[in-house]
């Protein structure tokens, strides 16, 4: 008929076609969440199944490039690097878990405190974010892994220690915003006491965040842990975590073994990133208007 | 007024800073002195053999014998004197060793600083004003991507494309202990920053993209860019007028706030790359367990990142009208 | 309804939707406008008066073709006769129809009042004499102009806005919401200063949730109600009272004045997402029928008027 009306029909159909496509957005997530889950789940337990014959020193093969039978290659003293990335990355995960899990409790209960506490608590609280935020990771994890003697402790620690900081800030936030809602004015003013509104009410919010929160965390706390254990903090050499691999790889790199560095890292990324799915997903999930683009 | 103000804000950020540097000082003596690793005893197997006036005199620098609270007193009354002690490694006064290693890694981080600013604000502000279509996408994807990778992997691949591939670049960057700075050209010193520059501006770029990104996006979805179409600006008019004066404290702000990663970030690249700066030197430091070294590095990194939070409160502060009345009320 | 002559602004049966996220990611359609024609004329005042939340704002932002991305407009809108597409709607705004919009926060934060005001383009700055003539009439200072909005009382920042849209010659303003925060003289002030342009031969258009004081100014009013307009009286019925009236709604509303017995309208308008089938006020009115429960109500001519009921004499 005239312009106007040919724009709206092409905007009708825009409008059908994404309505069909976001309809079963959820169930997508779901299942996206879940196998990337999988995914991850099995490449813990691969690494932790691997038994120690298939990193076992094999001089004879050693120096090897990738093929069918060492799909990343062969190291200088003959062990597969596949097998040893495997291991690496299960020993990365679990240190990222652990330490997210202790960073992540601390981080609720260090933003609850703030935000329901006096005055004097919060901006401690405060101040205390801003110091650990003062000093770079890096600097404060190796200060951390030097006062413990190295080894998996003081890498627990540290990357425990620096990491709780956004997570309590949100908490922070959320709890102050919640206080302000009218139904906690109203279990106040029927003589609830703190602690119960903080029970019934509070807690109940805080988890899912402290779920998002704690999986948003992991790929932080592995990279953190892979770059602490390349700069030869943590781990002892014997346990091929990823940034030893890594940094072994360093000494052959002129030797043109590429594949040492390559597949590992690689690997490390790809589960850096499939993380980072599986906590903006979860997050979608639980949040959907926080997630919305 | 406006003057005053920024004094008072600087002033009372001022005071913040040394709490937080006597704090920083506090956690890092402790922590140090819970290592297993006994300072005087690392130095003597470190030298060989020591004068039993030399060990009374580190003794003493330590007080190894005083209870802890009285250790800490001294040590700090040394550094507020400007005694960090002597580098085990270097062999050479603490404050020497940082000066001259600081040279070195303030320049690998200005370039960077610089650098991954200027692209990352460019890029994010082309992704912005371009949300969701095609462009935007890509490039959002590769800049969650970047931040996914780790820094020192990246320059490992770097370092195989560049120097073992295509050879423009050695491999070995480390100047030897003992070689003078001032021997090193200066051509040199850019011939081997060039790569950890690049590892790092790679690292840090993505972040300022994706926060301009967001930050456009808030603005271009603001009322008063619906206000602004209303009254007919054209989109170019819109990104000119109030695009840009409002993304670009924010991003400048960020910039100085990231000092912290920076310098996290730089420590990694000057290892992957051997790079001769205060990133390097703390790791070596921890390693081989110089903890006066490791102190004051920890010490000046803080303050090195307190300068940038202080300098990014001011700056927004000057700037922004509406901080500044709020600073004027408190 | 063919209105054979020219309007100055033409709407005709606009209804304007929204996509909105369910809870759980679905999706769906909001209708916030439905089936709205008004209509205005050079020297004419209209108000359109109903309660907040009843979509009027959007009203504007579709006249002006600034819709978020996620609504869609339908139906037909003509400026001097001619067909708005995006295009047209894109030469309209800000020099033929100027919007004044509702608070504060339609002013960019970060540039000083008089910046804004002048506008942008090449000849902003010749309208600097234009500018020290309005500020005078709004009594607003010459110096105001350096401040920034955030500075500004409520009352200055309303004036502020209206003195964006005065400023440029448009022949159709478009006011959303103009006088809360003002101080009643102020308002009327600023209400002068429309009825003078509309006197000048420009039409306004007055998006209001206030009747009482839209009905000194406006020579016709709309009363909006969840989503489209059910009747349309010129001011006088309004003055003349229940009686001159035609639709129950407006009826109430003119209860609902305080001269008038300050009487309240049991009920809530109906929320967008479930609206009734039949008449939108339907609920919540003393004449409901079986038909109008199931049967939408067309606008239909009345002494006048317009109405959309069945029942209205």
């Amino acid at each position: 008929m005239n312009e106007l009306t040919i724009r709206r029909n092409k905007a009708g159909q825009n409008i059908k076609e994404t309505r069909r496509k976001k309809m079963n957005r959820r169930t997508k997530t779901v299942i996206l969440t879940v196998l990337i889950a999988a995914v991850i789940v099995s490449a813990l337990l691969a690494g932790l199944l691997i038994s120690d014959e298939a990193v076992a020193i094999d001089f004879a093969n050693a120096k090897q490039k990738p093929s069918f039978e060492h799909p990343f290659g062969t190291d200088w003293m003959g062990r597969d690097l596949f097998a040893r990335t495997m291991k690496g990355l299960s020993i990365s995960i679990t240190v990222g878990v652990v330490a997210s899990a202790i960073s992540a409790v601390a981080a609720v209960l260090i933003g609850i405190a703030a935000a329901t506490g006096s005055k004097a608590l919060d901006s401690f609280v405060n101040w205390l974010i801003d110091l650990v935020m003062g000093v770079p990771h890096l600097v404060l994890i190796i200060l951390i892994s030097f006062s413990c003697g190295r080894g998996l402790k003081g890498l627990l620690i540290g990357i425990a220690v620096t990491h709780w900081t956004s997570l309590a800030r949100l908490i922070r936030a959320e709890v102050l915003q919640l206080r302000s809602e009218q139904y906690i004015a109203v279990s106040r003013k029927l003589g609830k006491s703190n602690r119960w509104i903080l029970v019934k009410h509070i807690l109940p919010h805080m988890i899912p965040q402290f779920v998002v929160g704690l999986i948003l965390m992991f790929p932080h706390a592995i990279l953190h842990e892979a770059s602490v254990s390349f700069l030869g903090y943590g781990l002892p050499p014997e346990q091929p975590a990823i940034g030893i691999i890594l940094s072994e790889s360093m000494k052959y790199l002129s030797s043109g073994m590429w594949w040492l560095a390559f597949f590992p890292g690689l690997t490390l990324v790809l589960i850096v990133i499939l993380l980072d799915h599986l906590g903006d997903n979860l997050k979608m999930l639980i949040d959907p208007y926080s997630a919305q683009e | 007024m406006t003057a005053k103000r920024i004094i008072s804000v600087f002033f009372r950020y001022l005071v913040r800073v040394i709490t937080l540097l006597f704090a920083v000082s506090v956690i890092a003596f402790i922590l140090v002195s819970l290592s297993p690793v006994d300072p005087v005893q690392q130095y003597v197997l470190s030298v060989g053999s020591v004068s039993p006036e030399q060990r009374a005199e580190l003794e003493d620098y330590w007080g190894v014998n005083d209870p802890p609270v009285e250790r800490f007193g001294n040590w700090f009354r040394a550094i507020i004197h400007g005694d960090f002690g002597t580098s085990l490694l270097y062999r050479r006064p603490v404050i020497d060793v940082i000066r001259e290693k600081f040279v070195n890694t303030l320049a690998l981080m200005g370039c960077t600083w610089i650098f991954s600013g200027l692209i990352g604000f460019g890029l994010g502000c082309v992704m912005g004003a371009n949300k969701n279509k095609l462009a935007d996408r890509i490039l959002k994807k590769i800049c969650l991507l970047l931040c996914s990778v780790p820094t020192f992997w990246l320059g490992l691949l770097l370092l195989l494309i560049f120097s073992v591939w295509l050879g423009w670049f050695p491999i070995g960057f480390s100047t030897p202990i003992g070689v003078l700075n001032s021997e090193v050209t200066i051509w040199q010193q850019l011939h081997h920053l060039v790569l950890p520059a690049l590892a790092l501006s790679l690292m840090s770029f993505a972040n300022v993209a994706l926060h301009t990104r967001q930050k456009l996006i808030d603005v271009l979805e603001s009322d008063y860019v619906l206000f602004a179409k209303a009254r007919g600006e054209s989109r170019r008019e819109i990104m000119r007028r109030h695009g840009f004066r409002n993304i670009i404290m924010p991003a400048i702000t960020l910039q100085f706030a990231s000092f912290a990663e920076l310098f996290g970030g730089s420590v990694l690249a000057e290892n992957v790359f051997s790079y001769p700066g205060l990133g390097s030197a703390v790791s070596a430091a921890g390693l081989n367990s110089d903890v006066p070294l490791l102190l004051g590095i920890t010490l000046f990194s803080a303050l090195f990142v307190f300068t940038g939070n202080m300098i990014a409160n001011l700056l927004y502060g000057a700037i922004d009208p509406q901080i500044k009345e709020s600073y004027a009320n408190e | 309804m063919v209105c054979e002559h020219k309007h100055l602004l033409d709407v005709q049966n606009l209804s304007v939707s929204f996509r909105m996220y369910d809870s759980g990611l679905e999706q769906k359609e909001l209708k916030v406008i439905s089936d709205l024609s008004v209509s205005i004329d050079r020297g004419e005042i209209l108000a359109i008066a109903g309660s907040s939340g009843s979509g009027k704002s959007l009203l504007a932002h579709a006249i002006l073709g600034i819709l978020p991305e996620n609504a869609t407009a339908r139906g037909n809108m003509r400026y001097k006769g001619e067909i708005m597409t995006p295009e047209y709607q894109e030469k309209l705004r800000g020099r033929q129809i100027a919007l004044v919009p509702q608070s504060v926060s339609y002013l960019d934060p970060l540039m000083s009042i008089e910046r804004q005001v002048l506008g942008a383009g090449k000849n902003a700055k010749e309208r600097k004499p234009a500018l020290k003539n309005i500020f005078g009439r709004l009594q607003l200072n010459e110096s105001d102009g350096r401040l920034y909005p955030y500075q500004l009382s409520g009352g200055m920042a309303r004036r502020v806005l209206v003195s964006t849209a005065v400023i440029g010659d448009a022949e159709l303003i478009i006011a959303d919401e103009p006088t809360p925060g003002m101080q009643k003289q102020q308002a009327l002030e600023a209400l002068k200063i429309f009825r003078e342009l509309a006197d000048e031969g420009k039409g306004v258009l007055l998006i209001t949730h206030d009747v009482d004081l839209a009905l000194e100014f406006a020579d016709k009013i709309a009363v909006f109600y969840a989503g489209t307009t059910l009747e349309l009286a010129s001011s006088k019925d309004f003055r003349g009272g229940e009686a001159s009236l035609r639709h129950p709604y407006s009826k109430a509303l003119w209860r609902a004045m305080p001269q008038n017995g300050f009487e309240p309208l049991d009920g809530f308008q109906p929320y967008a997402e479930n609206l009734p089938s039949g008449c939108l006020f339907a609920p919540r009115c003393e004449m409901c029928s079986e038909r109008c429960k199931t049967e939408i109500p067309e606008m239909r001519e009345l002494r006048d008027g317009f109405v959309r009921c069945f029942h209205a004499t």
